[in-house]
């Protein structure tokens, strides 16, 4: 009985049915991951139709009825099990059908390379201006806190605790670290506005950027072109309560360069020049403490990803078609600092023409808009072990799916040039 | 009857070449004037494509109707009034307003009105200028997002557009309501010498002549909106070796001999220059002389103005001369360009596919043989016709053929009418031939409607500039189109024919389910192939091999629609009609991939978002459906060709060969 049951579950499972409804429900999946770009945006969209197990589709968005749909994981890993479960019981190999065994074997590999992207790819950005050197790259839109012992010169310790561990009334805490952390106030998203001495009302903060900027939260977005920018408001807390604790504000307005830059240039406009500068130099400056005769800095940052190299701009160059502001072309001289491989050598990244070093691929991605002088690119770093799976897959699926169509086509004309068949049956595909 | 064919075909012919003869102009040289080059949209072309793009803009036409007087002008007559004689073109209704609210808002004619020589949709400059102020205004309401305009913020924000280009284009050679420009050109030469030596006496703390001072910046300030305005690069490069990016508009060559914009801005109180910089630039106001081009145009003008059509028409051929002994290539490109635009290939094949689609339909209710003949030449002529069209654009731009949604369309009836072709060289029952050139005329319908937004032939941005991938992902990915469209429309013909005449026989229906199984596995091929090196280009442009981006997210559904119905195929699940009525499906599925992932307006392929669009897609997918509805609700015994023509016993005409257990392994 038991074995019965298991052979009808693994008919169902090998079952052409089976991948027909799994393709229409692949077909539903990627439309509505679609359309929920709109409102969501590219990459919430992509977490929630692609990236899961299960979405739940909201058909009005005014009303919450939420109809859930099979999501990107579980259509590729049922469309995987389908597709091998299908081979197992029906694999008899024929050279007739050798054309249709390829292309499946290369959609395996399709698959099974876009899940290890997915677990495994990291993406981040590089932004460098003119002369800069730098060793690591940073997050889009992940932050970490991060607590930096300063006290060696030249021998910084770095303890980080990731965004999501950031929580209000959170308590964090390292077998490094001398003291504990409390998470009085966090908003994914957030807005400043400069604070003069008249303003009302205690500061969030004693010291830092909070003396001159105040934080509110903010509805978060997931608009294409505008990002969430958190704070958090934390306690630097002793375990053993002798001292009392020292309170911070932190945020990316304050460590992320690009960041500053734009608040620099919008209170420039509100504000002059004199009084922005104050302030930026307020938000640029590290938030510095001791603790236990240690000194300490902290703050909020882009999600920091060492490189084990360093880069370092030499030029940026950005052309326009004449008399439009068509970007034409833009390019980056960079050098490779790697004490691994040596004397640093000159790569020019463009367009198409990506870096690939040490298991990283850095490509051209923007630049400052905003500066005139455009001497400030952003290079887009991708860490990513499979990048080379789907290159296989589809040389495999495309020569696969062309052997089987011209076995088709020279059987078709073999049989054409026939004269004696007139009602030939269509050709049995498979 | 038996010859026939061949004198349809030689007809074709001689209204093809008739139309090759090179207008010739009266009075003014119009034509000729039209050949000059420009560098305009980061491209050269002659001024004539320049002025049928801004037309077409302001207006929806490549030319100008005015029926006051009664005839069409051309777009380079129009434009050359425009730029020469602005007091007669500024009433010429040369601005089509259709939005009935912005119509009230700006107080104009709602209707037609014989009387006052209003027709309700064309409005003059002269009519709109009193309202630049609140077309200005309206169009700063419109919300940034493109994706929430409303119709009227679009009509709006099109008017601005056109009120724009139309101040352009007034601007373009000389400032407006200038009379006798040599004179003032000639005057402006004389008074850079003393003008500048004025200056520098002036920062070096000697005494200064203040009249040669202000005369020479007089002159300045009024050619100022000139040089800070965009416009078309009109004024060659000094030396035919420097780099195409020397091309000047008038603006720039005004300031070139003596003091630059730069300059005057600071003597204006308008820039914050450093003492130093100030000095450099005092230093470098040069005592040059005028570019010759600027001086030969304000000849042209001035002869235009004063109406000696000898005068100009030499005026323009000396430039053309003069240009050619230097720019040779330009001259070269700019006048092919222009002969393809007054022959107009894509609106003769259009013609041609049309009368061909007409002969093949009664092919199949008279069966006389000619009739296909016919089909089969005039469309080989149209073909022929679209694929040096097709070329010629190539060429011109030196990009493979599909760089925008225009050239996909193009490419996508090309396609098509090629696989039509290959369709009847096979089974020679005017199928191939009736569905490449119906789909090959919508395709061009619809690349005629996106042309009105403007250039064509437009150059790409930064990240689309690699010839390979053009010439791969996207030529295969467009083939793919081509493809799905192409056995939905033979899917098409088999319901219509079957639910609705008698003109489905047994054979036909089992050539046509034939034909869609074919077609559909050379889709999927082509549909894959092209996506995934669209894959590979992303990955190598940024690394990221799949970023579900609107544009891949649409490619990959058709991908996965043709592999469904092929699977369902295999598995028996689905008999003839059911292989149609999915098939059907994929014109929906590719029409969703082609226009409407541009529609959402997010992504990286929006690149062509026009509105209008959306409610011709839903009418379309509407139409797909009720089709679909019929041929699934109408039991397929009572389809008019089944009554017809029953099945013969024995052959089993409605199940397509497949075998009897499911084995897609």
């Amino acid at each position: 009985m038991v074995a019965h049951m298991l052979v009808r579950a693994f008919n169902f499972l090998a079952s052409l049915r089976l991948t027909v409804a799994l393709l229409a429900m692949s077909i539903v999946l990627v439309f509505f991951g679609t359309l929920g770009q709109v409102n969501l945006g590219l990459y919430e969209a992509q977490e929630r139709y692609f990236k899961s197990w299960l979405v739940l589709w909201q058909p009005v968005s005014s009303l919450p009825i939420p109809v859930p749909l099979p999501a990107g994981y579980l259509l590729g890993t049922s469309l995987l099990v389908n597709l091998l479960a299908a081979h197992f019981k029906r694999f008899k190999f024929t050279w007739k059908k050798s054309g249709i065994l390829l292309t499946h074997v290369g959609i395996i590999l399709l698959l099974v390379g876009q899940l290890a992207t997915d677990m495994f790819a990291t993406e981040s950005y590089l932004r460098l201006t003119e002369g800069q050197t730098r060793n690591y790259s940073e997050g889009q839109r992940e932050t970490e806190l991060a607590i930096v012992d300063v006290t060696d010169a030249g021998n910084d310790k770095v303890i980080v605790f990731p965004e999501s561990r950031i929580q209000r009334g959170a308590t964090l805490s390292h077998p490094n670290l001398p003291f504990r952390l409390g998470v009085k106030e966090y908003a994914a998203n957030s807005d400043l506005r400069p604070r003069g001495p008249q303003s009302g009302g205690e500061p969030q903060a004693p010291a830092g950027i909070a003396t001159r900027f105040t934080f509110s939260p903010e509805a978060t977005t997931a608009a294409m072109n505008s990002r969430n920018v958190p704070f958090a408001i934390v306690d630097v807390e002793d375990p053993q309560g002798s001292t009392p604790p020292n309170r911070w504000v932190v945020s990316p307005y304050a460590s992320d360069e690009a960041l500053r830059i734009s608040i620099e240039r919008s209170f420039r406009r509100k504000l002059g020049p004199e009084m922005t500068s104050a302030l930026v130099g307020t938000l640029a400056r590290p938030q510095e403490f001791s603790f236990a005769n240690r000194r300490f800095q902290i703050a909020l940052r882009p999600t920091r990803y060492y490189t084990g190299h360093a880069l370092e701009l030499l030029s940026f160059k950005h052309d326009k078609y004449i008399g439009t502001d068509k970007p034409k072309d833009f390019r980056s001289r960079v050098r490779l600092h790697d004490p691994a491989v040596g004397r640093p050598r000159e790569i020019d990244i463009y367009m198409n023409n990506p870096l690939r070093h040490a298991g990283l691929t850095y490509f051209q991605a923007g630049f400052d808009e905003m500066d005139p002088n455009a001497r400030t690119t952003i290079l887009q770093v991708v860490q990513n072990p499979s990048w080379l799976a789907p290159y296989f897959g589809c040389v495999v699926v495309g020569v696969g799916m062309t052997v089987q169509f011209l076995i088709h086509l020279v059987a078709f004309s073999v049989r054409k040039s026939r004269p004696a068949a007139p009602s030939v049956p269509a050709p049995a595909a498979a | 009857m038996k010859r026939l064919h061949w004198f349809i075909a030689a007809a074709a012919v001689v209204w093809l070449l008739s139309a090759f003869r090179a207008p010739r102009d009266p009075g003014f040289a119009y034509h000729e004037f039209g050949r000059l080059p420009l560098v305009f949209n980061g491209r050269l072309q002659p001024f004539d494509s320049f002025a049928r793009n801004t037309l077409l803009q302001i207006r929806n036409k490549q030319s100008m109707r005015d029926s006051a007087e009664k005839r069409t002008l051309p777009a380079t007559e129009w434009a050359v009034e425009v730029m020469m004689k602005p007091d007669v073109a500024n009433a010429r209704k040369a601005f089509r307003i259709d939005h009935p609210d912005l119509k009230g808002q700006l107080k104009l004619a709602m209707d037609a009105d014989e009387k006052n020589g209003e027709d309700g949709k064309h409005y003059s400059w002269n009519q709109l200028l009193p309202s630049w102020q609140e077309v200005q205004e309206q169009a700063e309401k419109a919300p940034e997002d493109a994706s929430k305009h409303s119709a009227y913020d679009r009509a709006v924000l099109k008017l601005r557009n056109a009120m724009g280009l139309y101040a352009m284009l007034q601007a373009t050679l000389q400032p407006p309501r200038t009379t006798n420009f040599p004179a003032e050109l000639a005057a402006y030469q004389a008074s850079i010498p003393a003008g500048v030596t004025a200056l520098r006496d002036r920062l070096s703390g000697r005494p200064f002549d203040t009249n040669a001072m202000i005369n020479v910046l007089e002159y300045c300030q009024r050619y100022l909106p000139l040089s800070s305005m965009r416009a078309p690069l009109i004024i060659p490069p000094h030396h035919p070796e420097l780099p195409r990016d020397q091309w000047m508009k008038v603006g720039d060559a005004l300031f070139e001999p003596g003091i630059s914009p730069r300059l005057l801005r600071q003597l204006m109180g308008e820039e914050d220059l450093s003492n130093a910089d100030y000095r450099d630039l005092i230093t470098q106001a040069g005592t040059g002389k005028l570019h010759p081009a600027v001086g030969q145009f304000a000849s042209m003008t001035d002869a235009y103005q004063k109406g000696r059509v000898a005068d100009f028409n030499q005026l323009v051929s000396r430039q053309l001369q003069d240009l050619g002994s230097t720019f040779g290539t330009e001259i070269t490109k700019a006048s092919r360009e222009q002969v393809y635009n007054d022959f107009a290939p894509f609106m003769k094949s259009m013609v041609l596919y049309v009368v061909a689609f007409l002969f093949s339909a009664a092919f199949w209710f008279t069966f006389s043989d000619w009739t296909r003949r016919s089909a089969s030449a005039l469309i080989w002529i149209a073909f022929i016709v679209h694929s040096a069209a097709l070329i010629t654009r190539m060429w011109l731009e030196g990009r493979p053929p599909v760089t925008n949604l225009y050239s996909s369309a193009i490419f996508i009836g090309w396609g098509s009418v090629g696989l039509g072709l290959l369709l009847e060289s096979i089974w020679k029952n005017a199928i191939g031939l009736a569905t490449g050139s119906v789909l090959a005329f919508a395709t061009l319908i619809v690349a005629h409607n996106l042309s009105l937004g403007g250039d064509t032939l437009e150059m790409m941005q930064a990240v689309l500039d690699t010839n390979f991938w053009l010439a791969t992902h996207v030529v295969i990915v467009t083939l793919g189109y081509s493809a799905t469209y192409f056995a939905g429309f033979l899917a098409l013909l088999y319901v219509v024919l079957g639910v609705g005449t008698r003109a489905l026989t047994q054979d036909m229906a089992r050539g046509l389910t034939r034909m869609v199984y074919g077609i559909l596995c050379f889709a999927t091929l082509a549909s894959f192939v092209g996506t995934v090196l669209g894959g590979i280009w992303a990955d190598q442009s940024w690394g990221r091999f799949w970023g579900w981006d609107p544009k891949e997210n649409g490619a990959l559904i058709i991908v996965l629609w043709n592999a469904l119905i092929l699977h369902v195929r295999w598995g028996g699940m689905v008999k003839e009609r059911g292989l149609h009525l999915l098939t059907i499906g994929g014109n929906i599925v590719t029409s969703w991939s082609w226009f409407g992932t541009n529609l959402l307006g997010i992504g990286l392929h929006s690149y062509g978002f026009m509105s209008a669009a959306f409610w011709w897609l839903i009418a379309f997918a509407a139409t797909q459906l009720v089709i679909i509805a019929a041929g699934l609700i109408v039991p397929q015994a009572s389809w008019i060709s089944f009554r017809t023509h029953p099945p013969a016993p024995g052959t089993n005409s409605r199940v397509p060969s497949k075998s009897p257990t499911p084995q897609s392994a």
